[in-house]
């Protein structure tokens, strides 16, 4: 002992006492365990966590309680000799290959159960698919035909600059409140098939107990039932990029009666406009009409604001480098079908999806309008015919 | 001066290895700017390490011959030298292993899925089949290629690799036996054969992009094709290139019958192209 | 360390002229030794220097300190810089100074080759550091580089990748010259099993290298390929995979990280013997769950990549593969604690690096093992959990073990005495400030922060701010480290040729302190 008599050692465990003097209170009153369960994926995954963490306490206990009994009881500074002899066993060697082998099966069994469970996404009640780009998330309910973007509400005024401190102090929900919230109804199966229109993000919500990567030009899919209503928060989980620190996520959970009033809401507001007037409009089109530049030009504005506006902004300037500017753009300013091909097959791997569900007739004049607009005066005019004509 | 006191070898102070980080240094600096169109700079740059590179094989490979001729290395170095030999291939296995890796994965994992129905969301009526270039690029005419077939030049190929593996054992042989004027006719005949190789496979090259409209950027099938046969015809390249140096040693009389590994070293690395070239053959061209 | 310079002149006619010109053509190991460890040791600071700007940034939520590019570069950086500028080569110098000695053997095998290995580190070390000055700055990807991200980044990439492959080359040379050295160097009557860990540890280690390391430079190159001539590899469109990055690139990442962790088992397996007076505990076991923790490492690397949507199955295979390694890897603590049994124990400062070395290595064994069950893992994948984890294990794992190893043979090296009461000092200043840095951490990750953030939200900010207040902490303890290393250097106290009572390998029983430029002339006489 007489070497815990040494100032040095004294002064350090002086310092241990101050941290754990810190580290308690803070302990007290900060979060330091995975959040509360919403699903019952989660739940496992929280038991898991704790029945883990308790077998690996007991372990730790019992192997370093062994190691200090030594670190005491066979210090040369109390005359203690080496046996010299005792560096070879077989028998506990066995002994201690084989239990701890015992107890991964006996951790490998429910958490084998727990990953079948969450991969299982069959019969799903909801399915929305999440488009992840830099840096946000886009939620479709393709049965319900709408969609909409849902990004970062935090005002950089929050954030600040290094340098430059925020001028308005931080609110509650910093780097965690999202403009347009994804909503999805209590006690269904939510199925979601995430991807992503530019790099490899990650969509993440603890308390669903989901954590699955977009990739780029692949679908992947995930699944959660929410048992309770409420609000749930997560973050972009992969680097990727500049942003990737501010890509929250909001999931609000409703009852059955609020999440019904929520579609129709949100029906009226974000309904992928051209979709179903398309579908109405395509038996009425007239393919063999020739529309004069003007007439085309009307048109397309329209169709621009209905599909394009959210991504390449009304003056076309777009929000580089997510969504490319057409201003100037070279596909644009190039001859026609090049620019038919991109709006009938998108570009994959970036957030431009195809627009083959629009008419003919739409999509001859968001060509035409954007080969006219914001300063590209190409004049070219695209009818159509020439639509249907490069439909395959 | 390098001794091997007690059975042990010292070698003297060298200059090479700093001589050849540098040449390292321009050289990747030098690709560097070059694939990012900084020119002039990129091409010196390269060219300057490709030069220092050389610099550096003659002087320090001149070391260790001289080293080796003036009987400087005994049994011990020489398992050494089979041992780092041994090793050095296998690494340049692995190395081969992750773009066969990569192929491997292409055909049986992602372009599958690729073709699924979940994907089906973003790649309308995708076939999945291989050889592909991919949903997006398939769907493109000016990216629609032929594949080159295996039974035309690639089988020729492999017959003339093969018998070059027969011909430097050949020569193997008459080294043992000290047959030198056999041993330079099979080394010439092993060099000879894989130029020829070397001939067919930039042919093959000229015809896959000219004609067959078989180029690098051809989605993920040109990727592990070039990239594949690529390697291997850098790696046939080296390996002619050694085995001419060996040629020419033979003919200068180095080596003995009972102490040649340098031959031995290229003769392995020989074979280790021609092993490579058999995994090719199969699942490059064979199994399309 | 650098006791080369100043020992190696009873043999001028070893080497150059002036120090300068010795330090470009040397082919000692142990000038070759020092200029390793002290390349790493530089690195070792210029990485925590950046984990401080890190830890600077994270003190409080909101950007105060650096842009979030910029931030991203410092994490991606760090990492490249702490595992392949620090930790690999600091390995390699100890491999250096000690495998020849302790095979009896008197030098590497090849020698001029050895120099090459270290010397191919410097244009690496150049283009990597260059990247921060070339418009577009620095990768940004974090150290795994993944696509198509990586693929948009500029210049500062591609400077990165072929950095990269630089350091494999070295790498790979490097291995190659010590399995050689190891195979067929060793002394009269050292059979294998002699050997002592270290040896063993490296033998299986350089292995690792020599199987991973070009597949490593086999990814990098598909990236470099796919940036820049128009490859399909890691672009669906083209029928490649991002994802199919992942697979390569951890077939050689989870080997990686027990290629950062064997020798230090190695180092530990030596000392802790060393200072309880008595032989190490099951030598043949610590052989074999080596070379089974290196055989499992190759079949584990999914535990990644539970996120990116593979088949159940492929989670439920990687996933018991991952928890197999505990049992091996327990073998190898229960082996050093049952060394300790029954011994007869002192606590100089190795000896206490070892003991910390057990526990805090352990506990990152367990937060490993929480995440290699998969359904964990989608919880804590990609939050500080994992930042935990692998500080645990690499910091107290690799840093530590290099420190004692340091405290340890520096005496034998250079002949003189490090400062045990400074010794003690850096040791539970680290060890404090260590848990105060990365066990709150844990929590943060529990708690959902994700990393790779330059900011973050209001819930996480009091644990963040004390691991910052940690951070700086541990960086002040290193420096006590750093002085205590040039003091001893300088000015120490002689040491004895047998300093450590309880060490037994050749360096110890067979030769003086410091150790002669030349280690053997001739083969030492084992009986
Ligand atoms: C030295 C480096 C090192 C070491 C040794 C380890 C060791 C282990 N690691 Fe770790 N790991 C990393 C470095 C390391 N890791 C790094 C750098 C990353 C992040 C990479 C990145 O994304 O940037 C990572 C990430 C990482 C992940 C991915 C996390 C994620 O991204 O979501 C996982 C998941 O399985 C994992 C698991 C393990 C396991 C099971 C071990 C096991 O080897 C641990 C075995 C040891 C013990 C278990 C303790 C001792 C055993 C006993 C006392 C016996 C009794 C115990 C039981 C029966 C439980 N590690
Ligand atoms: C061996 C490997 C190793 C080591 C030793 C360390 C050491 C440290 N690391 Fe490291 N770290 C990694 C490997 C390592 N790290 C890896 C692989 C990642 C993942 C990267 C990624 O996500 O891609 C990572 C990521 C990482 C993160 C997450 C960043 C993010 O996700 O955005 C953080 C944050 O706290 C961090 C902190 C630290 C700290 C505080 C130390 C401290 O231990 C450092 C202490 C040492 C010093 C501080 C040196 C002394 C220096 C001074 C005293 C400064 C003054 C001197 C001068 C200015 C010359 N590291
Ligand atoms: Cu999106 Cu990170
Ligand atoms: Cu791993």
């Amino acid at each position: 002992m007489n070497q815990y008599r040494n100032p040095v050692i004294r002064v350090l465990l002086a310092a241990v006492g101050l941290f754990i003097g810190v580290a308690l209170p803070a302990w007290a009153t900060y979060d330091v365990n995975i959040p509360p369960p919403a699903t019952p994926v989660s739940a496992q995954i929280y038991g898991l966590h704790m029945y883990i963490l308790w077998i690996c306490v007991v372990i730790f206990v019992i192997v370093f309680g062994a190691m200090f009994y030594s670190i005491f009881k066979f210090r040369k500074s109390k005359g203690a000799q080496a046996d010299v002899n005792f560096h070879e066993s077989t028998l506990i060697e066995v002994i201690w290959t084989i239990i701890p082998f015992i107890i991964l099966i006996a951790i490998a069994v429910p958490a084998a159960k727990a990953v079948l469970d969450m991969k299982d996404s069959s019969n799903p009640d909801v399915t929305i698919k999440v488009t992840a780009f830099q840096w946000g998330w886009r939620y479709d309910y393709s049965a319900d035909d709408f969609g909409f973007y849902s990004n970062l509400k935090t005002p950089w005024s929050q954030i600040g600059q290094p340098g430059i401190p925020a001028t308005e102090t931080k609110g509650p929900d910093y780097l965690l409140e999202v403009d347009n919230e994804m909503v999805v109804p209590v006690n269904k199966r939510v199925r979601l098939l995430i991807t992503s229109a530019d790099v490899i993000h990650g969509w993440y919500v603890p308390q669903l107990g989901i954590n699955q990567y977009g990739i780029p030009g692949f679908i992947k899919d995930a699944w959660f039932k929410a048992e309770k209503v409420g609000v749930f928060k997560g973050q972009c989980s992969q680097i990727c990029g500049k942003l990737h620190g501010y890509m929250p996520i909001t999931v609000v959970v409703k009852s059955e009666a609020d999440y019904a009033k929520w579609v129709a809401e949100a029906k009226a507001k974000w309904a992928a406009p051209a979709a179903a007037p398309a579908a109405a409009a395509a038996p009425a089109e007239d393919l063999s009409k020739k529309y004069a530049l003007d007439e085309l030009k009307a048109m397309g504005e329209k169709v621009y604001a209905g599909n394009c506006v959210a991504c390449h902004q009304a003056n076309g300037k777009g929000t580089p480098p997510a969504f490319p500017p057409l201003a100037g753009s070279k596909v644009v300013l190039a001859s026609a079908d090049k620019q038919i091909g991109v709006l009938l097959n998108g570009r994959p791997g970036t957030a431009m999806q195809p627009f083959a569900q629009l008419s003919n007739t739409d999509l001859a004049a968001v060509i035409t309008y954007t080969k006219n607009a914001f300063g590209n005066a190409t004049g070219t005019v695209v009818q159509p015919a020439d639509i249907k004509a490069a439909r395959k | 001066m390098s001794t091997a006191a007690g059975g042990y070898y010292f070698a003297p102070p060298s200059k090479w290895p700093v001589v050849g980080s540098t040449a390292l240094f321009f050289f990747a600096s030098g690709l560097v700017l070059w694939m990012n169109d900084i020119q002039p700079m990129g091409s010196v740059s390269l060219l300057l390490g490709i030069g220092i590179l050389t610099y550096m094989l003659f002087g320090w490979f001149g070391v260790v011959i001289r080293e080796s001729e003036s009987g400087m290395f005994n049994k011990q170095v020489d398992v050494s030298f089979r041992w780092s030999m041994s090793w050095f291939i296998f690494s340049e296995v692995m190395f081969f292993a992750a773009f066969f890796g990569a192929l491997f994965y292409a055909r049986v994992f992602s372009v599958p899925w690729l073709g699924d129905l979940d994907n089906a969301m973003i790649w309308q009526g995708y076939s999945a089949q291989w050889p592909t270039a991919g949903p997006y690029l398939d769907k493109d005419p000016a990216y629609a290629f032929a594949t080159m077939g295996a039974w035309g030049i690639p089988a020729l190929n492999t017959l003339l690799l093969l018998s070059s593996g027969v011909t430097v054992t050949w020569a193997h042989h008459a080294l043992k036996a000290n047959n030198r004027s056999q041993l330079v006719l099979g080394l010439f005949l092993t060099v000879a054969l894989g130029v020829v190789f070397l001939g067919f496979q930039v042919y093959e090259y000229a015809h896959a992009y000219s004609d067959l409209n078989l180029k690098l950027t051809s989605g993920v099938f040109g990727s592990t094709f070039f990239m594949l046969t690529g390697f291997h015809g850098f790696h046939v390249t080296l390996g002619a290139i050694m085995l001419t140096v060996i040629l020419f040693r033979c003919i200068k009389g180095h080596f003995k019958p009972d102490h040649h590994f340098g031959f031995e070293a290229v003769a392995w690395y020989w074979h280790f192209v021609d092993v490579v070239w058999l995994g090719l053959f199969i699942f490059v061209y064979v199994l399309v | 360390m650098a006791n080369a310079t100043a020992h190696g002149h009873d043999h001028d006619h070893d080497h150059g002229p002036g120090p300068w010109t010795r330090i470009f053509t040397t082919t000692n190991h142990k000038d070759i030794g020092s200029m390793y460890l002290w390349f790493a040791f530089l690195m070792f600071f210029v990485g925590g220097a950046m984990a401080l700007l890190i830890r600077w940034e994270l003190f409080q939520p909101g950007l105060q300190v650096v842009q979030p590019e910029f931030f991203n570069s410092l994490t991606t950086v760090h990492a490249l810089v702490m595992i392949f500028g620090a930790v690999m080569p600091a390995f390699v110098g100890f491999a250096n100074w000690l495998i020849p000695m302790q095979i009896g053997a008197a030098d590497m095998a090849f020698p001029r080759l050895n120099n090459w290995s270290f010397w191919i580190m410097i244009p690496a070390a150049i283009l990597l550091f260059a990247t921060f000055f070339v418009p577009g700055g620095a990768a940004a990807s974090g150290w795994t580089l993944y696509p198509p991200l990586v693929t948009q980044g500029g210049i500062g990439v591609d400077m990165t990748i072929l950095a990269i492959h630089l350091l494999g080359a070295s790498s790979i040379m490097g291995s190659i010259n010590i399995i050689t050295t190891i195979l067929n160097l060793r002394a009269p009557g050292m059979t294998l099993m002699r050997m002592p860990l270290f040896c063993w540890t490296w033998l299986i280690t350089a292995y690792l290298l020599i199987a991973t390391m070009p597949v490593l430079a086999g990814a990098v190159t598909m990236l470099l390929t796919d940036r820049h001539f128009g490859t399909s590899f890691f672009n669906a469109a083209g029928g490649g995979d991002p994802t199919m990055f992942m697979h390569i690139f951890w077939f050689f990442g989870h080997p990686e990280v027990y290629i950062l962790i064997l020798p230090a088992f190695g180092i530990v397996s030596q000392i802790i013997p060393a200072f309880s007076r008595k032989p190490l505990f099951g030598y043949a076991s610590m052989v074999y769950a080596t070379a089974s923790i290196a055989i499992l490492s190759f079949i584990v690397w999914g535990h990644h990549m539970f996120t990116v949507g593979m088949p159940a199955a492929g989670n439920l295979f990687f996933m018991f593969a991952t928890m197999l390694i505990a049992v091996p890897t327990g073998v190898k603590i229960f082996n050093w604690i049952a060394t300790m049994w029954r011994g007869s124990l002192t606590f100089e400062t190795p000896m206490l690096f070892c003991i910390g070395f057990l526990c805090m290595f352990t506990l990152g064994g367990f937060s490993g093992l929480v995440l290699s069950i998969a359904a964990v893992d989608i919880t804590l994948h990609n939050t500080y959990y994992v930042v935990a984890h692998f500080h645990y294990v690499l910091f107290p794992g690799a840093i530590w073990g290099l420190t004692a190893a340091v405290y340890f043979w520096l005496p034998k090296f250079t002949g003189k005495m490090y400062n045990e009461t400074l010794g003690k000092w850096h040791f539970w200043i680290s060890a404090i400030a260590f848990n105060i840095t990365f066990f709150p951490q844990h929590f943060l990750g529990l708690a959902g922060m994700p990393r790779r953030i330059p900011d973050y939200a209001l819930q996480f900010y009091e644990w963040n701010a004390i691991s910052s207040v940690g951070a700086f902490l541990l960086g002040a303890s290193q420096l006590i480290f750093l002085y205590n290393v040039i003091t001893t250097i300088r000015s120490g106290q002689p040491a004895k040729e047998k300093q450590w009572e309880g060490a037994d390998s050749l360096e110890w029983t067979h030769l003086p302190s410091p150790v002669p430029y030349h280690t053997f002339e001739t083969a030492p006489s084992l009986k």
